[in-house]
């Protein structure tokens, strides 16, 4: 593929995504606009962060690509290939060992450290658009401030539901300044935004904004003095390697409510396996199953798939995405037989 | 306070206009517009459609930016103040009730929510204080309260204007404008909210601007009355003064178009 110049994009459009990333990081929380260009994928795949990270690319850079934790799913998988065809860099599923990660809704559970890049793709940038449709209008209240609207929301929440039920896209405030989007990541994954010694940065394409966290930046969760923010999560071990502190994953098994729970973090959950810990299923998955899983294709087997964002059952699907957060079964267990 | 404080604070007055012209290129909007307005005060504009009085109320409340003339708040230069603490002012001393409760209600967001959202733009951040505040202001302007969490858009139109009130006066504003406020509304709906107004300026000392076609709206409500034609004030004076003996002649063209029933 010489064909193509080095991580896709053209060196003038690369420089202009820079300078918008520039000025992201220089104003943390703001919003850049930026002339996103059409990408060999469907909006909603990705094409903001996948700009952000073939401008930030260089030849000695490792990549990793995680879609909802995972680094073998669809949009994971086909991300990384496309930049192992465009760019040519080292791509790993090791957390530690990247340099450059593109995440899709999730940030690593392992810690990030200094000089590591962790690109988030974003579907709606704006965090007031469901509440003030106007673009003008919410470009005047990031202007001077006027975040009031964004507790309507919460305060919304907790009127319908007893609690504030928004479980993803969490809306944070960036430094006392910019309320900001954090893109739909579970509010589990929100503590991990502030202090992060990784540069985080954001892309939406469709939207054309790019704004960026630089490391050791302050953001704070909004809430209520009376109903605080709480990262939740499904209140389960992971049943392949035991953790009690990792995002997890609800995955049916069969028709007749089974049911199990998996880190989300497929490179976490790996890693701690390959240490010698099990969780509840964890052991029985390599040997013969005594509760068998059924893979696709398998007679008579109903489809089976993951749902994501297992801690928030009453949460509406995740907005304007093309991709759902499902993956099938035989995937897992592929993984989980080494 | 003391009672000289006080005195001196009645005598001062709230809203102090000079002058104000607003032109919209070679029209006239509103000419040569003077005025002071006092605490506890009720203001009544009326004019046929096109004579600026809604381009007056606009360029008061800053929605629209006064091309000559000088607007005087407590003391404190409106028009050269930054936009930042001019809305400010329009989120805690003052309040605007639009004609159209659509246009001034967050048809989306619950009854409780709409008029509990001045009170987070303004820093409220305990859950249980704002939704006490809600309810307590639902049940001032007669919406019961079991309604809290019901959408405006599943309210009545008079129920509609009424939540917009309470939503307004929530931050208990010391001068609200309103545009209208009975426009569209039947006759009995009407006489209700007229109802409810006067009680609630009555007992929270507010000063009020309201402009209106509706001479029996001002009647109820007005102490003082500025008739407008073509965007200059033709006549103004105390209320049944001028509709009782109206002096210019378009006054009395408008006091005798009045339908007698």
């Amino acid at each position: 593929m010489t064909t193509y110049n080095f991580a896709y994009l053209d060196e003038q459009t690369k420089r202009m995504i820079r300078r918008a990333i520039l000025k992201g990081i220089a104003v943390p929380g703001y919003q850049v606009p930026f002339a996103s260009r059409e990408m060999p994928m469907p909006y909603g795949w990705g094409t903001g962060g996948v700009q952000v990270t073939a401008a930030c690319l260089t030849p000695e850079d490792t990549l990793k690509v995680i879609d909802q934790g995972a680094d073998d799913t669809t949009n994971a998988v086909s991300i990384r290939r496309f930049f192992q065809r465009t760019a040519g860099v080292a791509t790993t599923e090791a957390t530690t060992e990247a340099t450059v990660i593109q995440t899709r809704h999730r940030i690593p559970e392992t810690p990030l450290t200094e000089g590591q890049i962790l690109v988030y793709q974003v579907p709606i940038p704006e965090p007031l658009r469901f509440l003030e449709p106007r673009e003008t209008e919410t470009r005047k209240m990031h202007e001077l401030e006027e975040y009031g609207l964004m507790h309507v929301k919460l305060y919304e929440d907790i009127a319908r539901h007893g609690q504030i039920a928004t479980a993803y896209a969490y809306p944070v405030k960036v430094e006392g300044r910019y309320v900001m989007d954090p893109s739909p990541i579970p509010k589990f994954d929100n503590p991990k935004l502030t202090a992060n010694p990784a540069i985080q940065l954001f892309g939406a394409g469709r939207e054309q904004r790019i704004y960026a966290l630089p490391p050791y930046t302050e953001v704070v969760s909004l809430d209520f003095d009376d109903h605080p923010f709480t990262a939740s999560k499904a209140a389960h071990d992971c049943d392949l390697c035991g953790a009690r502190d990792s995002y997890l994953d609800e995955v049916i098994t069969d028709d007749a409510g089974g049911r199990m729970f998996v880190c989300s973090d497929t490179d976490f959950c790996a890693g701690r396996r390959t240490k010698g810990h099990k969780g509840r299923l964890g052991a029985d998955l390599v040997a013969p199953a005594p509760h068998p899983l059924p893979t696709r294709g398998e007679g008579g087997a109903q489809p089976v798939t993951v749902t994501h964002d297992a801690a928030a059952h009453t949460s509406p699907p995740p907005r304007g995405e093309g991709l759902g957060g499902s993956r099938l079964v035989s995937d897992l267990q592929t993984e989980s037989q080494p | 306070m003391t009672l000289m404080q006080s005195m001196t604070a009645t005598t001062q007055p709230l809203l102090k206009v000079e002058g104000l012209t607003k032109r919209y290129g070679p029209r006239i909007g509103c000419l040569d517009v003077s005025f002071d307005l006092y605490p506890s005060e009720v203001l009544g504009i009326v004019g046929e459609s096109g004579s600026g009085k809604s381009t007056l109320l606009s360029c008061l409340a800053g929605h629209q930016r006064a091309d000559v003339g000088r607007i005087a708040y407590d003391g404190r230069d409106v028009l050269g103040m930054s936009e930042t603490e001019r809305r400010r002012l329009g989120r805690t001393d003052w309040a605007y009730v639009h004609q159209n409760p659509r246009d001034g209600l967050r048809m989306g967001v619950s009854a409780g929510g709409n008029v509990g959202e001045r009170l987070m733009a303004v820093g409220a951040r305990h859950y249980g204080e704002i939704r006490g505040k809600a309810a307590d202001w639902l049940g001032r302007v007669e919406i019961a309260e079991d309604r809290i969490d019901d959408r405006p858009s599943a309210f009545s139109g008079g129920m509609q204007q009424r939540l917009q009130i309470a939503r307004n006066l929530v931050t208990q504003p010391r001068l609200v404008f309103m545009d209208e406020p009975t426009g569209g509304l039947d006759v009995s709906v009407q006489a209700r909210l007229l109802d409810l107004l006067r009680g609630l300026v009555r007992d929270l000392g507010l000063s009020v601007i309201i402009v209106t076609h509706d001479l029996a709206v001002v009647r109820l409500l007005a102490h003082r009355l500025m008739v407008m034609k073509s965007g200059r004030v033709v006549e103004q004076g105390l209320t049944d003064q001028v509709l009782d003996d109206p002096q210019h002649a378009y006054t009395q063209l408008l006091v005798s178009s009045v339908l007698q029933v």
